[in-house]
């Protein structure tokens, strides 16, 4: 891999060719502000936070936008960048429902990251609320374009990550907020509901229905199809709450879709089977483990050999394919053994 | 499966997903990529965009469509003709790859004479493609490289599947796309652990990674290993496990996980054979039409109440780990099956974990002798993986076919079993939707996938809809000579006129009381994605 060294604040960074030097900042530990920038997205430059100042260049250019070069000498930090920042934020809290308690998106904001960062005490302008109301179509999440910081970073991901194209830009100016084609609410437009908007919103505008925020997270694998995508399952208590794409994974590197990501409700189903079932007098009954192995153990013994078979699952893991393939042949005593992956 | 295998010496997917963004062309055949394997479905616009060519083949329109550098869209079943008049003009226009073709195949002979049915004239007339059409995605597929190419069940699920594999197999060849990054025939699996189902034996004529049952060397390796006598010869493949209970041949069955009375062609029949069984087990996390069929139900852990692994479709073994507690008495598959044989009295069942029985089918099995649960933690395996110090086969046949040489299979067009008659004048072919998988026994239990798409939908040409007086919305009943469902109607230019496309995702409309169980002479895969039907509306 071809690296490039530049100098950060009179700190030396290495990083890979290629990236940007908001990306190699972010990357050596270096926080510069920013609520546009995406590693998965192109460089977009519109939210003005990452500004800085470096050498040899005019101006205060936007570090998502410079490449990072051999050689370069960053500032991040300075009057001048503090200034536009400032400005930058102060827009956008004079604009925002201050909502922060019971905010969706709290603990985990990207305007307050920032906010915090550049400082703001107070804000100057005269305080405006945009009037949208909240969309709920959609069964997984909700869109509140109040809280939205036109960022577009979930109009990007859906045209540049998951090639859809729900929604864009509509309007200019102060009118200007991200619309389906025809403003529609979302669940008539062609969304596929998989959710990478909502994963990449930095703040409270598109956030899941479902609030509840894991205590532990268990690294797995999805269930559905034969993809096979990285997860982690989010869990409280012993229930599954929440679902997040690895991005370490090298299948989906974090991408869900629908199911993996929205789809796991079947897991905590009141209609789970809990106990095992013996048929009585022409009805299943509940029965104890005990029971039920007797009689099917009993039962299978009479039909040794070929007058039984195993149909194995698709959906099942290995480990479990596998005894019941050495089940049927090494103990029933037959190859009839399939699975429903032919169909 | 069967295709592939006999082409290069496995049946799984060469190449890897994360290669497929990094083609510079992609030929997508018989699969709904974006439906059906969504995040595959970004690999594929991820080349598109940097600048790879599309080539789509579909009777339908799928959403790849809006992606393609070119579209085409045969009759449904044709599929054989169309590639052999690709590669036809492949060889005739010199785009082959000659040099792979002498080095690394073998009875390219046979075939280059099959192909002599397969002229421009006959492509056209039987497959309804342009013959402008047909060079041009032979040109791109040839002259673009490297190439991959999709395929997936609207490939297999067809009583000639395996020709239809041949042929893709056939394609990659003479084009020298095997065994280098990005190219390849890539199966997509539709179940999470189709592939390591099929790894693991659990298939009548073979043991673990692929291993004959009839191979005496085999026989006795297993035997040895599990202390017990085995059988020589190959079971019976799934649709004739059916048949054999309907016959009263089969009178024990114990079913995993499976609810074939949604899934399985001619759903019927197999509802008669598992109810005429004297005994049947059925373990499952629900009681699904087909456990309420049993004597007796186990009730089953879901993948995030245990510890595992699965395989995917790229041949990636992969660690799945437990989040929660089964509710109530729930156990692991491999635990009740494990009860079962131990209180017949069976010895080799006392595995306490999971990890415990992948080490012993790393025992038994070369392709995963080097999987073991403490390497799967960044990434998982992909087999081949001989050894624990072996880093796993992102690309098969690299320098060689796992077969030696890669072989040429002669291609043979057999038409549809049941072709369209007065009395069912259309074609009916099943497929997919985003928001459900499978017979829906997960999905629909899902409030919000519900709440996308709650039931099953007739999509049909608006010209046959004309025909039959039928409005977008209507009532339908859908009628083959097997059955008859209902159904809505959804008006649509997605289906060329004469085909009418369902899922099977709805068991108020269960579409498999309609197709049909025919099978493929190899693969016995049945014609799950073609039978003749008629519409009618419903008052
Ligand atoms: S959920 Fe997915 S498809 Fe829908 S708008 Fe967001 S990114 Fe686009
Ligand atoms: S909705 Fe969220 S992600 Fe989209 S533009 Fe607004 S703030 Fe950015
Ligand atoms: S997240 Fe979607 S694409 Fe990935 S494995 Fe699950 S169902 Fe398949």
């Amino acid at each position: 891999m071809d690296l490039v060294t530049l100098t950060i604040d009179g700190q030396k960074v290495t990083g890979p060719k290629g990236k940007s030097v908001l990306e190699a900042a972010l990357d050596a530990g270096i926080y510069i502000p920013n609520l546009c920038h995406d590693p998965d997205l192109k460089p977009f430059g519109a939210c003005r936070l990452c500004v800085v100042e470096i050498e040899g260049m005019r101006g205060l250019p936007a570090s998502c936008t410079v490449t990072a070069t051999d050689g370069l000498t960053v500032r991040t930090d300075g009057p001048k960048v503090h200034q536009v920042q400032k400005v930058a934020v102060e827009l956008l809290l004079a604009d925002h429902p201050m909502e922060c308690l019971t905010c969706a998106a709290s603990g985990n904001c990207g305007l307050l990251r920032v906010a915090s960062h550049v400082g703001i005490d107070h804000i100057r302008l005269k305080k405006t609320q945009r009037d949208y109301p909240i969309d709920d179509s959609n069964p997984f999440f909700y869109r509140d374009l109040a809280k939205c910081v036109l960022c577009a970073r979930c109009v990007r991901a859906c045209q540049e990550v998951v090639g859809v194209g729900a929604i864009d830009f509509a309007h200019r100016g102060y009118q200007r907020k991200v619309a389906t084609f025809g403003d529609r609410p979302l669940a008539e437009s062609r969304c596929e509901s998989c959710g990478e908007c909502v994963v990449r919103c930095p703040v409270g505008a598109l956030v899941p229905k479902r609030r509840a925020k894991p205590s532990r997270e268990v690294k797995t694998v999805c269930a559905y199809c034969g993809v096979g995508c990285g997860m982690y399952l989010g869990v409280r208590g012993n229930t599954v709450v929440s679902v997040r794409g690895d991005r370490q994974s090298p299948v989906n590197h974090g991408l869900l879709c629908v199911k993996g990501r929205f789809g796991n409700d079947f897991i905590n189903h009141p209609d789970r089977l809990t106990t095992p079932l013996v048929r009585k007098d022409g009805e299943l009954r509940p029965a104890t483990w005990d029971e039920a192995l007797d009689v099917v153990a009993s039962r299978l013994k009479e039909y040794p050999g070929d007058a039984s078979a195993a149909i194995a699952s698709a959906k099942a893991p290995n480990e479990d394919n596998y005894v019941i393939q050495k089940f049927a042949r090494a103990v029933m005593g037959t190859n009839n053994v399939d699975h429903c992956a032919r169909l | 499966m069967a295709g592939l295998a006999t082409s290069f010496g496995s049946g799984a997917m060469t190449n890897s997903i994360a290669e497929i963004g990094d083609a510079a062309c992609v030929l997508a055949i018989g699969t709904n990529t974006t439906e059906a394997h969504p995040i595959i479905g970004h690999q594929v616009k991820r080349a598109v965009r940097q600048g790879a060519k599309l080539i789509v083949i579909n009777p339908r329109w799928i959403d790849l469509c809006r992606f393609a550098t070119v579209w085409l869209r045969q009759q449904p079943g044709t599929d054989v003709v169309l590639l052999g008049a690709i590669m036809r003009v492949i060889l005739e226009e010199g785009l082959a790859d000659r040099a792979f073709l002498d080095e690394r195949c073998e009875d390219f002979e046979a075939f280059q004479r099959s192909l002599g049915a397969f002229d421009l004239d006959t492509a056209e007339k039987v497959t309804g493609v342009p013959r402008e059409k047909v060079r041009e995605a032979a040109r791109l597929y040839a002259g673009t490289r490297p190439a991959s190419i999709l395929y997936a069940m609207g490939i297999t699920q067809s009583s000639h599947g395996t020709d239809n594999v041949f042929a893709l197999a056939n394609l990659a060849m003479l084009t020298g796309n095997i065994g280098k990054p990005s190219s390849g025939v890539n199966p997509l699996r539709g179940h999470n652990n189709v592939q390591g189902s099929c790894d693991m034996g659990c298939l009548p004529n073979v043991y673990t990674g692929y291993q004959a049952v009839v191979d005496p060397a085999v026989k006795a390796k297993f035997e040895t290993a599990w202390g017990v006598a085995l059988k020589d010869k190959p079971g019976l493949t799934l649709t004739e496990i059916f048949s054999a209970a309907h016959r009263g041949d089969i009178k024990a069955i114990y079913l995993v996980g499976e609810n074939p009375v949604l899934s399985d062609p001619d759903a019927s029949h197999v509802r008669e054979a598992l109810e005429r069984v004297e005994f049947l087990v059925v373990q499952d996390i629900f009681l699904t039409e087909t456990a309420r069929l049993a004597d007796v139900v186990l009730p089953a852990a879901s993948f995030a109440e245990r510890d595992g692994t699965f395989t995917n479709t790229e041949r990636r073994v992969q660690r799945l780990r437990k989040a929660v507690e089964p509710p109530g008495q729930a156990r692991p598959d491999w635990w009740t099956t494990c009860a079962i044989a131990k209180k017949m009295g069976a010895k080799g069942f006392d595995f306490k974990e999971a990890s415990e029985i992948m080490s012993e089918i790393a025992r038994v099995t070369p392709s995963y002798g080097g999987v073991s649960f403490d390497r799967l933690d960044n990434g998982g395996i992909q087999w081949p993986c001989p050894a624990y110090d072996h880093p796993g086969t992102p690309i098969l046949h690299q320098g060689r076919f796992t077969r030696g040489k890669g072989r040429f299979t002669p291609l043979t067009y057999r038409a549809f079993l049941e072709q369209p008659s007065p009395q069912f004048p259309l074609l009916l072919t099943t497929g997919r939707v985003l928001y459900h998988f499978h017979t829906g026994t997960l999905t629909r239990k899902v409030e919000g996938l519900e709440k996308l798409r709650s039931e099953e939908l007739v999509e049909m040409n608006p010209a046959d809809a004309a025909n039959l007086a039928i409005k977008d919305g209507d009532l339908v009943e859908v009628a083959s000579v097997r059955g008859s469902v209902r159904a809505r109607a959804r008006v649509t230019d997605h289906s060329p006129e004469g085909l009418v496309a369902m899922t099977f995702h709805f068991a108020e409309s269960a579409t498999n009381l309609l197709t049909n169980p025919a099978l493929d002479p190899i693969a016995k895969i049945p014609e799950l994605k073609v039978c003749a039907v008629r519409v009618g509306k419903k008052p």
